[in-house]
């Protein structure tokens, strides 16, 4: 059965829901204020304030008029938003497609996910339960498509509705349950057209020409004739392995023993489609709705499940806070985010695979443990401008064919610096003549004497980027302890400088 | 208690075997009158400190470290280079062109940038125990407190069983702490015998053997990197000595008296 369900989560105004207090006093009425237009406004009220009669878009003036024991809080978007986010993790447990429907909703994607939780009741029992003993009050509907428990959700009853009961549900339903823009909604009552159902029988046709094609396709969905896909907010896994436990897992250790086994179980899965893992992903959630995540990468398709845990060990060791079981975890999930045909090395008899193999494990280590952008090899680029003619690239991500690098010139010494600065660091100097080394410089407060020089090697600017760049002329000075630098003026003397400014660019052996 | 006592003797002695420091072969610096005074040459699978007490000195360093790292490796093999991230900002980052300039191909380099000592020690550690390198190089900088003897001798076995010859590379630093490396270097610009037209010549360290495990130490030399045949030269005497030679000790000495440390 295709199924859909909606949880809808009235996260904020439901804060200050406790009905009485402890001394039996009624709750006081509880409102959240937005300023809308130069007017502090209601933006959600809480059960209390509800059943006083007030509703969002008042104005805090009129609400404060008819109700003076009002107690009023800003509206905070964002913490709504961070804790539906919060929510839709813990709702992974339930099926890796979830969508957020903002402000405060959720679309799950249940099919073929039901049986594990033994029904399409039982699931929604236990969210709606678990949400509840987080402080969180839930409105689900199950539907043939998330259009309609959408609708259902927001505008109806709690309800499961089997499958082509689409139609018969949703009827009574307003128009605005189609999800359509204010306007059109005012629009259509003006005409008349109070709810789904009077709708339904018209024309669909004028419908579309007057109020657009949205209108009728947010028809043809709710009314369960068409079914799209939702767009879930997390990638799809290409395979994965979970286990639940009936009495929470307090240790972190076991917890990692788990996943090793877990690890056994996704290896298996992915030999069985002839694919190694780039990308995995580890899972941990909390009895109380918290999720912990844990992504690692590989330069290559993997497949071995120890050397698997060997790098979650590692990206573990990195995190700052530690992996925290609270409460217990509950469920652990591996799934394996990308993988890749595997092909089985041949190992030659110089064992020169084995090698390269040995070397991608370490990339892939270091990459769990420092960050992958941290491990880097060079690839040259194609320009002569000294601080862009090499890129570094993350090790884990470089493919294709070694980069060639030109090879020194015989019995010449070294062209460009092992140390480079990017930027340039600006120097004092004193020149003998214009176009020539300059004879003593000061870097860093230090005076240095030019013992030797050669130069100029000139590097035009490159015009097509139209940076406004200038001629360089480098030079390779020795000062008289020794040390080799690599030095510029920027500028042609009277052409493109009055006076050049001077820049040591780097550091030789 | 003697029994416990006597087990973790047995379990350290276990220990010491497991690094041999002979058994992964020498290499030397090409130079024989600095490989005799070595032994034959600096142990492979072993922990090589590289000093430059000065920020302007790091390129040289770097270089001698890139040459040692060359002559240790087998060709076709790769190096890790652990960097520190305020190195960068002191003395400039790897410059790849300059790398092939001595020799040494900039695609069998893997480069771990990390922001401070301690992880540049982990990165390294866990790059030394991968047998498949041909040699790492830890660049921590300045006075890192996290560089103690326990963390050098961590070093020095986990070279000496993967066979990995791994340098520490100590940057802005006059180190005198205790270090379990098979030897100290401190190296330092030198003059280089001029080409042409007086263009600065090729590579060339003044470097000091400040210590050796096994044997004496104390000695100086002015070295030539040749990257066409990757090896050390004497560098050609020049007409006033930049750097002064240690007074009463003429290179090439061979017997200094200095106690044996680390």
């Amino acid at each position: 059965m295709s199924s859909r369900s909606h949880a809808r989560d009235e996260a904020a105004p439901d804060r200050g829901n406790s009905a009485r207090d402890a001394d039996g006093e009624p709750a006081p009425a509880l409102v959240f204020v937005e300023k809308v237009r130069n007017a502090l406004r209601l933006a959600a009220v809480g059960r209390a304030a509800r059943r006083l009669g007030l509703v969002p878009g008042l104005t805090l003036a009129d609400a404060r008029a008819r109700i003076p024991g009002l107690v009023v809080a800003e509206m905070d978007r964002a913490a709504d938003a961070a804790l539906v986010e919060q929510i839709a993790d813990f709702c992974d447990r339930y099926t890796p497609l979830v969508a957020l429907d903002p402000p405060d909703g959720l679309i799950l994607d249940i099919t073929g996910c039901a049986h594990l939780f033994k029904g399409e009741a039982n699931l929604r029992d236990d969210l709606v339960g678990r949400c509840a003993r987080a402080g969180v009050e839930a409105r689900t509907a199950i539907a043939g498509t998330p259009q309609t428990a959408r609708a259902l959700a927001r505008f109806g009853a709690t309800a499961i509705i089997p499958p082509g009961g689409e139609a018969k549900a949703v009827r009574p339903l307003p128009t605005a349950a189609l999800g359509i823009d204010p306007d059109t909604a005012i629009a259509l009552g003006r005409a008349g057209l109070k709810t789904i159902g009077d709708l339904e029988p018209r024309p669909w046709r004028p419908l579309a020409a007057r109020f657009g094609e949205d209108l009728v396709a947010a028809l043809r969905r709710t009314l369960g004739r068409e079914d799209i896909r939702i767009t879930p907010r997390r990638p799809l896994p290409a395979c994965s392995a979970e286990r639940g436990f009936a009495e929470p897992l307090l240790d972190a250790e076991a917890a990692l023993g788990v996943l090793a086994s877990l690890g056994g179980q996704v290896m298996q899965a992915l030999e069985r489609r002839g694919e190694g893992g780039r990308s995995f992903e580890a899972c941990f959630f909390r009895t109380d709705g918290k999720l912990f995540r844990l992504a690692v990468e590989t330069g290559r398709p993997m497949r071995d499940a120890k050397a698997l845990m060997r790098l979650f060990t590692e990206r573990l060791d990195a995190l700052a806070d530690p992996l925290d079981p609270g409460f217990g975890f509950d469920l652990i999930r591996l799934s394996v985010m990308a993988g890749e045909p595997f092909a089985t090395a041949q190992a030659g008899l110089d064992g020169r695979a084995v090698e390269e193999e040995e070397v991608a494990a370490l990339v892939d280590r270091l990459g769990a443990r420092f960050g992958v952008q941290a491990v880097q090899r060079f690839e040259p680029a194609d320009t002569h401008i000294p601080e862009r003619a090499v890129r570094t690239v993350a090790a884990a991500a470089r493919t294709g064919a070694n980069p060639a690098w030109p090879a020194p010139e015989a019995d010449m010494p070294p062209a460009r610096p092992i140390h480079l600065f990017d930027p340039p660091q600006p120097i004092e100097t004193l020149a003998e003549v214009p176009e020539g080394p300059p004879i003593r410089f000061r870097w860093r407060r230090v005076l240095r004497e030019v013992a030797r020089a050669e130069g100029p090697e000139r590097i035009a600017p490159e015009w097509w980027r139209g940076s406004g760049e200038l001629t360089r002329d480098y030079y390779r000075v020795e000062d008289v302890s020794g040390h080799r630098f690599w030095v510029y003026r920027e500028g042609l003397y009277e052409r493109e400088a009055e006076t050049p400014r001077w820049f040591l660019h780097g550091i030789f052996a | 208690m003697h029994e416990i006592l006597s087990r973790l003797r047995a379990s350290l002695a276990a220990l010491e075997k497991a690094a041999p420091h002979a058994g992964n072969g020498l290499f030397g610096l090409g130079l024989p009158a600095v490989d005799a005074h070595l032994g034959g040459g600096l142990a492979r699978g072993g922990l090589h400190e590289i000093l430059a007490p000065a920020t302007a000195d790091a390129g040289s360093a770097a270089g001698f470290a890139a040459a040692l790292a060359l002559r240790a490796t087998e060709p076709g093999r790769s190096i890790v280079w652990v960097r520190q991230g305020y190195g960068e900002a002191e003395a400039g980052s790897l410059h790849a062109p300059g790398l092939a300039g001595l020799g040494l191909d900039p695609d069998t380099l893997i480069l771990v940038r990390v922001r401070d000592a301690v992880s540049a020690l982990r990165a390294g550690a866990e790059a030394v125990r991968c047998s498949a390198l041909g040699a790492v190089v830890i660049e921590p900088w300045g006075e890192a407190k996290a560089l103690d003897f326990t963390a050098s001798r961590r070093l020095a076995l986990a070279a000496g069983r993967s066979g990995v010859t791994c340098l520490l590379l100590r940057m802005a630093t006059a180190a005198s702490s205790a270090s379990a490396a098979a030897t100290r270097w401190q190296v330092v610009a030198g003059a280089s015998p001029p080409l042409a037209a007086g263009a600065p010549g090729h590579p060339t360290f003044d470097v000091t053997l400040l210590r050796q495990r096994a044997g004496t130490a104390g000695q100086s030399w002015r070295l030539e990197w040749n990257h066409d045949r990757r090896t050390f030269r004497d560098a050609a005497p020049l007409s006033r000595p930049v750097v002064p030679v240690p007074a009463g000790r003429p290179a090439g000495a061979d017997v200094v008296a200095l106690a044996r440390t680390g």
